[in-house]
């Protein structure tokens, strides 16, 4: 089985679903919002982060790097991506931190271990586990079906945070054992989602539909960007297709635009395109909430 | 700063708490003199000691403060502290740091230094406890005193931490003359060979009764002149409820909730003025004791709830205006603060097991919320009967962010009195005083001797027994660090050293407790505390039902990470050797950057529920838990531990070098058993279930503090997720946990404009202070304490 790279595992979770929970953050994603926050969840390897800000340039990593691969650059420690296997040798050795590997193994079993740490609190908070991204539906279905029916032997409540952008068989396999999706949905015009998300949106629309078919329980997730989708003619495209296809929605969070990952993009070495983007007013988020209210879902939130 | 109290009465009388300078209160350590100085050596010591707190009590000046309900000053008015020469003399020195230090300071004027040096000094320099105690003590004793390998509780303060039962709700003092009488009557000369003994003892207690009926007719004395003179209508006839009130406690059981209040008051009184035991006095169980007479007064029609409310904001005025006895040196250091301890357990269970909390229970959290006091510290005890409501009511408070009430776990509690050798419904009676220390309430003398500075001895340990800092062979000769081959080679030599320390403290502690039962026996705490009637023994004797010594176990987070970082670093991975540490330690870590690295962030640390760093913590305190509990003390009880630091961990590091953690020279060490500073990375609730893999059952009281800011606890669902952390630590048997909910930029900013902060109340370590009454460092170390914050 392909053991697939987890970024991160967030104890006291809060905000990714009902009570106090743990979020593992798988890596690798197939879409590439412009306003990923977690730019490092979209390759599916493991790679290297490099914040320059940390660095004082005092070469020690260049030393240590098996690869020979670290070199200066106006004072700067770069590593050549194209050397570099993610060893983690150089961040052992950095006395500032500012270097660390993004994206580790976890055996089934291994991560179960660390996920049942905190079964004390799902019991008492109404909690339990999140399965989250990157993408979680698009790492090894052997796996991904095997941690979940597991999972839910044990009785842990499971929630999936997924983009939708995944095949079909890989819902289905997992169906008996989840509890709740949270199911992300950005825009119904497929031009504009191919734009900003770098994908068609037709398999996420056509997901959402066919999960709603099957009784799962789904809880909607709208990410809102100034000037992505934001208007009236957005939402009331969402709320249509919603209502056309009959798609039972449990609950909807409205997630305002924030910026807290674009440091992140430096580190990777990478380029931010949504610089430009702003977060909708208060104003405007209670208009959206509103229209969604008026179209009969009840329970809808402003945040996670 | 904002005026709180439910109405203008209370706004005023808080106000006059807050605004009052803390004052020396001389009256008491000249009267004291005068009938030491008329009586001594022509009575038993049990008898002086009564006779001597009667004749204060006669001779006192009393105070009945503008519109307050509840009346009675330690002193002669608010923020007036008394001294108790006869247990520690303090010289003109001693004084005048007193009053010129910025931090808890104490004004002392020049009369008060005059009689000082011409009445007190030259008769209690040589009498003094401190003064006996210090010629007692071995020198091994005082080099590890003065090096800061542990602090003694009793130089300067009495043995203490004692709450009161419920009977002084169902009896007057005269009734208990009467069962005094009748433990005379009852004395066997024939074949008891204590009886004399005996006899001195209950005499005193007789004495000391009087004494505290005195003060109370007094009182309603003063109470009536003043209403005669009265040209307000209301508050003459408030005068004359006084003096009735007065009329009938403390001499006759309470009839009404008022009289409850004001008689649990004459007795802290008593017990505040007879010595300065360690937090004062406690009402403890207060929502359980007031209830019935709630409950009577309201059916009778003569209480609602603002009346009732407002009864409890005039007692809480008056905890707040007594400040804590006035300390120096190193006592001053382990608790410096004007905070006294006083402690209010509200909620838990009653002694046939049901859930406690009741309307008073609610009341109590409305009064804390709207007084905001430092004094008394009010907690809640919280059980799995605990409703929610309750629950979450006193989440609301904490949030905001003054770190009172702390929670604590009532079915934890239980159990570590019941392995404490308690019934069952004296264990339910139970609680938590001064910061987090259980006792049997009414039952028990639970004393709290000193704090055990557990890193400190690895620091030894690596030192062959000498100590650094002080330059002095303290401990045993069991090799240099480089000489331990393996990690259970220096964990072995650990082991000895603290052994070895122990027994040092255990030594003194045994002189001093002996020393105190000899010659400061409380005769007025023994009458109130259950069985010292009946056994005639005193409660610094061995009177009390049960008879706990504690031993304050300080550091677990420091030790535990110093330990894991060798273990990791010098023995596992070899990234350095323990020569190399050993160099990187006495440079600071200046010049050691590749060690500092590797110890401070690439290393397992305790606070992430990683059992590599938690098993080290575990087997530290397991051995110190085996070395300490259980062995017998001088009162017929046995030793146990705790694990608080007050702010002896401030003190505690500044007589430590660099720690292999990484803990640089001089810095604090890490508070309570939380973890060190820094080292939790993974949240909340990893932090709380490496805290909960230390048996917390085995001790008598651990303490934990959470920082989190406002974000986190805002709202419905932050206030669900505070009390399921709560209720989740709790199911693993935590002992107590308590919050500082505050943003960080907010302390920056205080410490940088304490005048615009000056009602910043934060947490420090089992109580709340105010934040700029706090030193720079404790200052610092708060800040620095991990902000648990997750968007």
């Amino acid at each position: 089985m392909n053991l697939p790279n987890i970024i991160n595992i967030q104890k006291f979770s809060v905000h990714d679903g009902d009570g106090i929970r743990t979020t593992v953050f798988f890596k690798g994603c197939s879409l590439s919002c412009w306003w990923c926050h977690n730019p490092e969840s979209q390759r599916f390897a493991p790679e290297l982060m490099y914040n320059a800000e940390r660095c004082t340039s005092c070469g020690r990593c260049a030393e240590v790097c098996p690869q020979h691969g670290i070199q200066e650059v106006d004072g700067q420690f770069l590593a050549d991506r194209t050397k570099c296997d993610a060893c983690g040798t150089c961040t052992e050795y950095c006395l500032n931190n500012a270097r660390e590997i993004c994206g580790r193994t976890y055996s089934i079993c291994e991560l179960i271990k660390e996920i049942e740490k905190d079964q004390m609190f799902y019991e008492q908070s109404g909690g339990g586990v999140t399965l989250s991204g990157g993408e979680v539906m698009l790492q090894s279905p052997e796996y991904i079906e095997a941690l979940t029916k597991q999972l839910h032997k044990k009785g842990f409540n499971i929630a999936i945070d997924t983009c939708g952008y995944a095949p079909w068989e890989n819902y289905e396999r997992i169906l008996p054992y989840v509890d709740t999706f949270l199911y992300d949905i950005k825009l119904i015009d497929p031009e504009r989602h191919k734009k900003y998300m770098g994908q068609d949106n037709a398999l996420i629309l056509e997901n959402l539909k066919k999960l709603s078919e099957a009784g799962a329980r789904i809880n909607l997730r709208l990410p809102l960007i100034v000037p992505v989708n934001t208007e009236d003619s957005d939402i009331q495209d969402i709320i249509r297709y919603l209502k056309e296809n009959n798609i039972h929605i449990v609950k909807t969070n409205l997630l305002p635009y924030h910026n807290t990952g674009n440091h992140k993009y430096d580190k990777l070495g990478e380029e931010y395109k949504g610089v430009t983007f702003e977060k909708p007013s208060q104003e405007r988020l209670e208009q959206i909430q509103n229209q969604f209210i008026a179209a009969g879902y009840t329970d809808v939130k402003i945040g996670g | 700063m904002e005026e709180r109290g439910m109405n203008e009465r209370i706004q005023k009388l808080r106000r006059q708490s807050l605004d009052t300078p803390a004052r020396i209160y001389m009256e008491r350590a000249d009267l004291m003199t005068d009938a030491y100085q008329k009586y001594e050596g022509t009575v038993s010591v049990p008898e002086m000691r009564a006779i001597a707190f009667k004749y204060f009590m006669e001779h006192r000046h009393l105070c009945i403060n503008d519109g307050e309900l509840i009346v009675g000053e330690k002193g002669d008015g608010p923020q007036k502290s008394p001294t108790f020469p006869e247990l520690c003399c303090h010289t003109l020195e001693d004084m005048r740091v007193m009053n010129d230090r910025e931090l808890i300071s104490f004004k002392v004027s020049d009369e008060d230094l005059k009689l000082q040096e011409e009445k007190i000094i030259p008769y209690w320099e040589n009498r003094s406890i401190r003064h006996k105690i210090l010629n007692e003590m071995t020198q091994e004793w005082k080099d590890c005193y003065e090096s800061g390998i542990f602090t003694e509780f009793m130089e300067q303060r009495g043995p203490g931490h004692t709450v009161g039962s419920q009977k002084i709700y169902t009896k007057g003092f005269l009734d208990y003359k009467k069962d005094i009488q009748d433990a005379l009557d009852k004395l066997d000369f024939l074949n008891d060979p204590e009886a004399l003994d005996k006899q001195n003892e209950l005499k005193a207690m007789s004495i000391a009764c009087d004494a505290i009926m005195i003060l109370g007719k007094r009182y309603a004395d003063m109470a009536r002149e003043l209403a005669e003179k009265e040209s307000d209508p209301v508050r003459k006839e408030e005068l004359l409820q006084i003096a009735h009130n007065c009329d009938v406690v403390p001499a006759h059981k309470p009839e009404t909730y008022w009289q409850a209040i004001q008689m649990y008051w004459f007795v802290h009184l008593g017990v505040t003025t007879e010595l300065n035991p360690w937090d004062a006095y406690s009402p403890g169980r207060l929502d359980q004791h007031l209830y019935p007479f709630y409950e009577h007064d309201v059916e009778e029609g003569i209480l609602d709830d603002e009346k009732a409310l407002e009864l409890l904001e005039c007692l809480w005025v008056k905890f707040n205006n007594q400040p804590a006895p006035p300390k120096v040196g190193i006592t001053l250091k382990e608790s410096s603060t004007y905070t006294d301890f006083a402690n209010i357990n509200t909620g838990g269970i009653t002694p046939d097991g049901r859930d406690g909390v009741n309307d008073v229970s609610y009341l109590i959290l409305d009064c804390m919320d709207e007084m905001k006091l430092l004094q008394p510290s009010s907690n809640v005890q919280i059980s799995r009967k605990t409703p929610q409501r309750f629950l979450k009511r006193a989440c609301e408070i904490s949030r905001k962010g003054w770190g009172q009430p702390a929670f604590y776990n009532t079915e934890a509690i239980v159990q570590e009195l019941l392995n404490a050798g308690k019934s069952i419904e004296d264990a339910r009676r139970g609680g938590t005083s001064g910061c987090v220390e259980t006792g049997a309430f009414g039952n028990e003398a639970y004393i709290l001797t000193g704090y055990f500075n557990l890193p400190k001895i690895l620091e030894i340990t690596l030192h062959n027994g000498y100590d650094p800092v002080s330059k002095k062979q303290l401990g045993l000769k069991l090799g240099n660090a480089e000489d331990f081959k393996t990690y259970d080679e220096l964990f072995d030599a650990y082991k000895k050293q603290v052994k070895h320390f122990a027994d040092i403290k255990i030594r003194g502690n045994n002189v001093i407790e002996k020393i105190y039962k000899e010659y400061m026996p409380a005769p007025f705490l023994s009458i109130i505390t259950n069985d010292c009637i009946s056994k005639g023994k005193d409660y610094n004797g061995g009177g009390a039902r049960y008879n706990t010594t504690y031993i304050q176990g300080v550091g677990i987070g420091t030790i535990t990470d110093s330990l894991a970082a060798i273990k990791y670093n010098v023995y596992e991975k070899q990234r350095f050797t323990m020569h190399e540490l050993m160099e990187a330690l006495e440079h600071n870590f200046e010049g050691y950057p590749e060690i500092y690295n590797f110890v401070t962030s690439k290393t397992p640390k305790y606070g992430n529920d990683d059992d590599y760093a938690d098993e080290i913590m575990e087997s530290v305190f397991d051995y110190y838990y085996q070395t300490v509990s259980g062995r017998p003390n001088v009162r017929g009880g046995a030793y146990r531990i705790n694990m608080l630091p007050t702010t002896c961990h401030v003190y505690f590091g500044e007589v430590m070098m660099a720690s292999p953690n990484g803990r640089l020279a001089y810095k604090p060490v890490s508070e309570g058993i939380s973890p060190e500073k820094g080292a939790d990375v993974h949240g909340p609730t990893a932090v709380i279930k490496s805290c909960s893999k230390m048996d917390h059952l085995r001790t008598g009281g651990t303490l934990l503090n959470q920082k989190f800011t406002p974000s986190v606890v805002a709202g419905e669902e932050g206030l669900d997720n505070m009390a399921n952390l709560i209720r989740s630590y709790f199911n693993m048997d935590g002992h107590h946990i308590q919050f500082n909910v505050i943003d960080r930029q907010t302390l920056i900013d205080a410490q940088n404009n304490p005048e615009e902060y000056k009602d910043l109340i934060v947490r420090v370590a089992g109580y709340s202070d105010h934040f700029r009454n706090l030193s720079r460092a404790l200052q610092d170390e708060i800040i620095a304490r991990t902000e648990q914050s997750f968007d």
